[in-house]
């Protein structure tokens, strides 16, 4: 008998013995990542220092005064819309980025899951290569490649005449195009995991069905990893929200300056803290709805696992 | 000789354009790294044109070598000490997480999960301008620095080992742990003697990821660091990318790219070698290895 009961002795212990070896990580998490977004509202909606242009935080939500955030607001439309450019341009950015990533990343993740056979191996190794090249390194190694003298040029020139582009000022293609470069490896992977995880025998009886390769894929594969597809886009659109490093390094020019670019500049300007927090707080609002989908998502899927 | 139209309407056709994609890409994403290296040991001044292969870069310049120029090893020594102390701290504390939620019955844990994949698709940088905010504005016992970028880093790092951990939890089941414990241990006895081997794939998975991840992170490190002797080596690129073009900078990086490499070679490697006894229904290909989400 009781060696029957013995895996359910005294579940309440249990159970805060499993709390207890949980409870440095949530403590954690609690303390460095619930904790300093609070700070940031504190400091939103908190005064300057008269004197030092300093931020002073108010921590209670009732002294909470608005000035800060309603002129980051005040200033993105209108005769003022000093932001309003670079939060526009943000969303445009992204959103062309994130469209060629997928078409670039579904074809070679679709392939390698389904198709690569003996191959497979060495091409995930490749693929996931670019994810321990430091994201720095490789924009380094396109601002080698795009500068005046640079190869690209050389290329174009076919070593016969001198071009002389100059494609590391201020061009939105060229940011556009060195985020998908930096951000495409983010959306393979998870694109091949799920892909690799469809079943082949619901594609065959598709084609044995009388369906046509075009009418199998968008009725069959696309509706089946619907949710693999959002999952991947939010990987690669979340980080590329709060980006300044790839404007910086690939055009340095405010005509391509990015809301990340925003938040990088008035971060460490005396008297403008406030608005590098209110710019996190736009960039939070904006990005909330798309992280809780993430995290439901992710959460259900566990929960059918076990 | 089959017309194009046959050829497209053959099932078992080989598909030659989807290899054709695929190679481009795998081109289009490596090469201009390799290049890069290459320049590394470029002979001349320039990271544009070449002059044959020397190591001057690297040791030979008595100034602006890596080896010579101590802002630039500095950099490295930090970026090094960042990963190993990053992931001295975010493995454990993962691991412990991830054992713990995925026992704890009840209404907590499922907030402290969805907290944890917050933490892990929240834009790094407003993570980094927040963590900035507290270090600056609140009396903490710790300056920006080191500590800084070890507490940033261990936060936004301390999804991975939980998120693989915890999926490999699922694939053990309960059963073992049950039929530990009916022959005797305790709930502790049985996870340290039964549940923590059976980790030990994923667990050591988990710390090459999160150092190899960690010797790459640019925002959080840049914000958090202080003065220019806690800058590593992603924070040079960016500084002097745009500004004092020699190929140091490339030699730092591929410097750089070489530690990640060798970490995760062998970890690729000791990872093969501690799921060796496993069937072939679980993969234990680098896609496993790399933790697919």
């Amino acid at each position: 008998m009781a060696l029957i009961a013995s895996p359910f002795r005294r579940p309440r212990l249990r159970n805060g013995l499993w709390a207890a070896l949980s409870l440095p990580g949530i403590a954690w998490l609690c303390l460095f990542f619930l904790a300093p977004l609070y700070v940031v509202l504190a400091i939103v909606f908190g005064t300057l220092d008269p004197l030092f242009r300093t931020p002073v935080p108010v921590w209670n939500p009732l002294d909470w005064h608005g000035g800060q955030f309603k002129y980051v607001l005040t200033h993105i439309f209108g005769a003022s819309g000093i932001f309003g450019p670079a939060l526009l341009r943000t969303l445009v950015y992204v959103l062309v980025a994130s469209a060629l990533c997928i078409t670039i990343a579904f074809p070679v993740a679709y392939y390698v899951a389904r198709l690569a056979g003996h191959r497979r191996g060495l091409i995930l190794a490749l693929l996931i290569a670019p994810f321990w090249i430091s994201y720095m390194m490789r924009m380094l190694a396109w601002v080698n490649l795009l500068a005046v003298d640079g190869l690209v040029n050389k290329a174009l020139g076919l070593g016969l005449f001198h071009v002389h582009v100059q494609w590391l000022s201020g061009r939105g293609i060229v940011v556009i195009l060195g985020r998908v470069y930096g951000y495409v490896p983010y959306m393979v992977l998870p694109l091949y995991a799920g892909l690799d995880r469809l079943p082949q025998s619901t594609l065959e009886a598709a084609r044995d069905l009388g369906a046509n390769r075009a009418s199998a894929f968008v009725r069959v594969v696309l509706p089946m990893c619907r949710s693999t597809i959002v999952a991947a886009v939010l990987l690669t659109c979340l980080p590329m929200l709060g980006d300044y490093f790839t404007n910086d390094l690939l055009s340095a020019s405010p005509q391509t300056s990015m809301v990340g670019n925003l938040i990088n500049e008035t971060v460490n300007a005396p008297g403008e803290k406030g608005y590098a927090g209110g710019f996190v707080m736009l960039v939070l609002v904006v990005s909330l709805l798309p992280m809780l989908y993430y995290v439901r998502s992710v959460s259900r899927a566990e929960r059918i696992a076990t | 000789m089959r017309s194009p139209i046959g050829w497209w309407r053959d099932p078992w056709r080989r598909p030659r354009i989807l290899v054709g994609i695929t190679v481009v890409y795998l081109l289009w994403s490596l090469l201009p790294v390799l290049i890069a290296v290459l320049f590394s040991f470029n002979n001349g001044r320039s990271r544009t044109a070449w002059r044959g292969f020397s190591m001057r870069w690297y040791w030979g310049d008595p100034v602006r070598s890596v080896w010579h120029d101590a802002s630039l090893h500095q950099a490295v020594v930090q970026t090094l000490s960042l990963g190993v102390i990053t992931t001295l701290i975010t493995v454990p504390l993962g691991v412990l997480f991830a054992i713990g939620i995925d026992r704890w019955r009840g209404r907590p844990p499922e907030s402290a999960n969805a907290l944890m994949l917050l933490s892990f698709v929240i834009p790094e940088t407003l993570l980094a301008v927040a963590l900035l905010f507290t270090i600056t504005v609140v009396a903490l016992p710790f300056e920006l620095g080191t500590t800084a970028q070890v507490v940033g880093l261990v936060t936004f790092q301390l999804s991975y080992p939980a998120v693989l951990v915890r999926a490999r939890l699922v694939t053990i089941g309960t059963q073992y742990e049950e039929a530990a414990q009916d022959l005797g241990p305790s709930p502790l006895g049985a996870l340290r003697r039964v549940i923590l081997p059976m980790l030990t794939p994923a667990i050591f998975a988990s710390t090459v990821l999160v150092f190899a991840d960690v010797i790459d992170d640019f925002v959080i490190v840049r914000y958090l660091s202080g003065d220019a002797s806690t800058e590593p080596v992603s924070v040079k690129i960016y500084n002097t990318a745009r500004a004092a073009p020699t190929p140091a900078l490339n030699a730092l990086a591929s410097i750089l790219l070489a530690a990640a490499f060798v970490a995760v070679v062998i970890g690729y490697a000791g990872y093969r070698l501690l799921t060796r006894g496993e069937s072939a229904q679980h993969d234990r290909g680098i896609g496993s290895f790399a933790g697919e989400v």
